[in-house]
């Protein structure tokens, strides 16, 4: 199968040698670009100044989910191919995707703090957010309890399975519940309700955090491949001495 | 095949209820979490009678943790999960009557205990029946949930905080329904059957994916 050639982890360690700096180079050019263009963008006519916090907050909030979409579609492959490079991906993902959730809780309350006079308010969507960035430290939190790491590897591809079912209520909650967080207004049936001049300086921010998230992931799942091969040369030479 | 699911759901009941006070260590917890409360909150019976049904189900979920960590750990050490493991029955259904068992020794007295602690609280009868209901309905999800993180801990050794990190943020859903079906009952508006048929919604899928999910750990644990 073709497209199981790229799993191969020494394909891998070669393609993603040669895609980094290209991954890195457009994701610091649209970074430039789309922070330039939200600099300049008109002030919203409520928000001020600070709905320039949109920029940074909307893409992170996008790739907390899109972090864990990863590390589902990676537990797939661990359980269902049992592919090494599946694992070694679902382990990279994980403190990534935690980190990018992060941003999208502080980067909320430092936009919340202004619009609706308090950092947090228990709102359907932050609480769920709240709630995947509880998920990725429980992930962690159990790969870092097992020592042995395939059984790590099958352990945690489980409860990321398991807990899959919340990134569908991240997403639809404000539908649900529809409290003080405002509306989906970007994806939403009948076109985007953001004017064209905000819309494009963040699709473009979305794609330059998007290509950081993939390029920081192939560098971890590379570390990653290494870390382990130098444990199998460790392991070899320490039977050698024995021997 | 469900002769054996029956022998193994008596089996954990009778082991449950003969190891040193493992149902009512349960509710003896859940009563030291409700009596700690008005010492944190102070005696006002009005703002406890308010927070009263949120208060039980904190306690009552927190009650249902406890014991999870020897679920299976015990039948790891011991070998009885390889014997299970071959028998005829599929590894989700022993998990699901181990489940079962679990909660009738441990949920169950929860759900009986909670009325008492209730009147404690100053609830009043719509609310205590509301809470009964809802922890009768409830309770189910939360062990069942609870067997993910019970399967985790057995297979691999490790205490209690790991489920507690695991299970809780999977608990949340059935605690908002189940607290809101309690307030929809005392105050409104929403009638109590909008967020109670949700809870019912919730218990009937948890019930299905603890047990496949358990499994599924357990088989990943064994490699």
């Amino acid at each position: 199968m073709a497209l199981l050639d790229f799993a191969n982890p020494t394909r891998f360690l070669s393609l993603s040698a040669r895609l980094i700096p290209w991954t890195a180079g457009v994701a610091a050019l649209a970074l430039a670009l789309g922070f330039t263009l939200a600099f300049l963008a008109p002030p919203d006519y409520q928000q001020g100044e600070t709905v320039r916090i949109m920029y940074i907050h909307v893409p992170f909030a996008w790739l907390s989910m899109f972090g864990y979409s990863m590390l589902a579609a990676s537990s797939l492959g661990i359980l269902v191919w049992r592919h090494p490079l599946a694992d070694v991906a679902h382990k990279a993902a994980a403190p990534i995707g935690a980190t990018f959730t992060f941003l999208c809780l502080l980067t909320g309350a430092l936009w919340g703090r202004p619009m609706w006079g308090t950092y947090w308010v228990w709102d359907a969507r932050l609480t769920s957010v709240l709630v995947l960035f509880l998920l990725y430290l429980g992930l962690m939190a159990l790969r870092a309890a097992i020592d042995e790491p395939n059984r790590a590897g099958r352990a945690a591809a489980v409860l990321t399975l398991v807990g899959f079912i919340n990134v569908p209520i991240v997403k639809f909650s404000v539908d649900w519940w529809n409290t003080l967080h405002q509306p989906a207004s970007v994806f939403r049936m009948g076109g985007s309700t953001i004017d064209a001049s905000l819309l494009w300086p963040l699709l473009i921010c979305a794609l330059g955090f998007t290509l950081l998230f993939l390029t920081l992931h192939m560098i971890a799942m590379r570390t990653e491949i290494l870390r382990r091969r130098v444990q199998v040369l460790e392991a070899r030479a320490a039977a050698e001495a024995t021997a | 095949m469900m002769a054996a699911f029956w022998a193994l759901l008596r089996r954990d009941m009778a082991l449950a209820l003969r190891s040193g006070g493992g149902a009512g260590l349960g509710v003896v917890f859940f009563l030291s979490v409700v009596t700690i409360v008005p010492f944190a909150v102070g005696p006002d019976m009005v703002l406890l009678a308010r927070i009263g049904p949120a208060i039980l189900w904190i306690g009552a979920l927190l009650a249902s943790l406890i014991g999870l960590e020897r679920l299976f750990a015990a039948d790891v050490e011991d070998g009885s999960l390889d014997a299970l493991a071959h028998s005829s029955l599929p590894l989700e259904l022993v998990a699901a009557a181990k489940g079962l068992a679990h909660w009738i020794a441990t949920g169950l007295p929860l759900v009986v205990a909670a009325p008492v602690l209730a009147l404690m609280l100053n609830l009043e009868p719509a609310a205590i029946g509301a809470v009964v209901l809802t922890l009768l309905v409830g309770t189910p999800a939360v062990t069942s949930l609870g067997l993910i993180g019970a399967a985790f801990a057995g297979a691999f050794r490790r205490g209690g905080l790991l489920i507690a990190v695991l299970v809780l943020p999977l608990a949340i859903p059935v605690l908002i329904f189940a607290v809101s079906a309690t307030s929809a009952a005392v105050t409104g508006p929403v009638p109590f059957g909008t967020p109670f048929r949700i809870l019912m919604g919730l218990t009937l899928f948890a019930l299905v994916l603890g047990p496949v999910a358990a499994a599924a750990a357990l088989r990943a644990a064994r490699g």
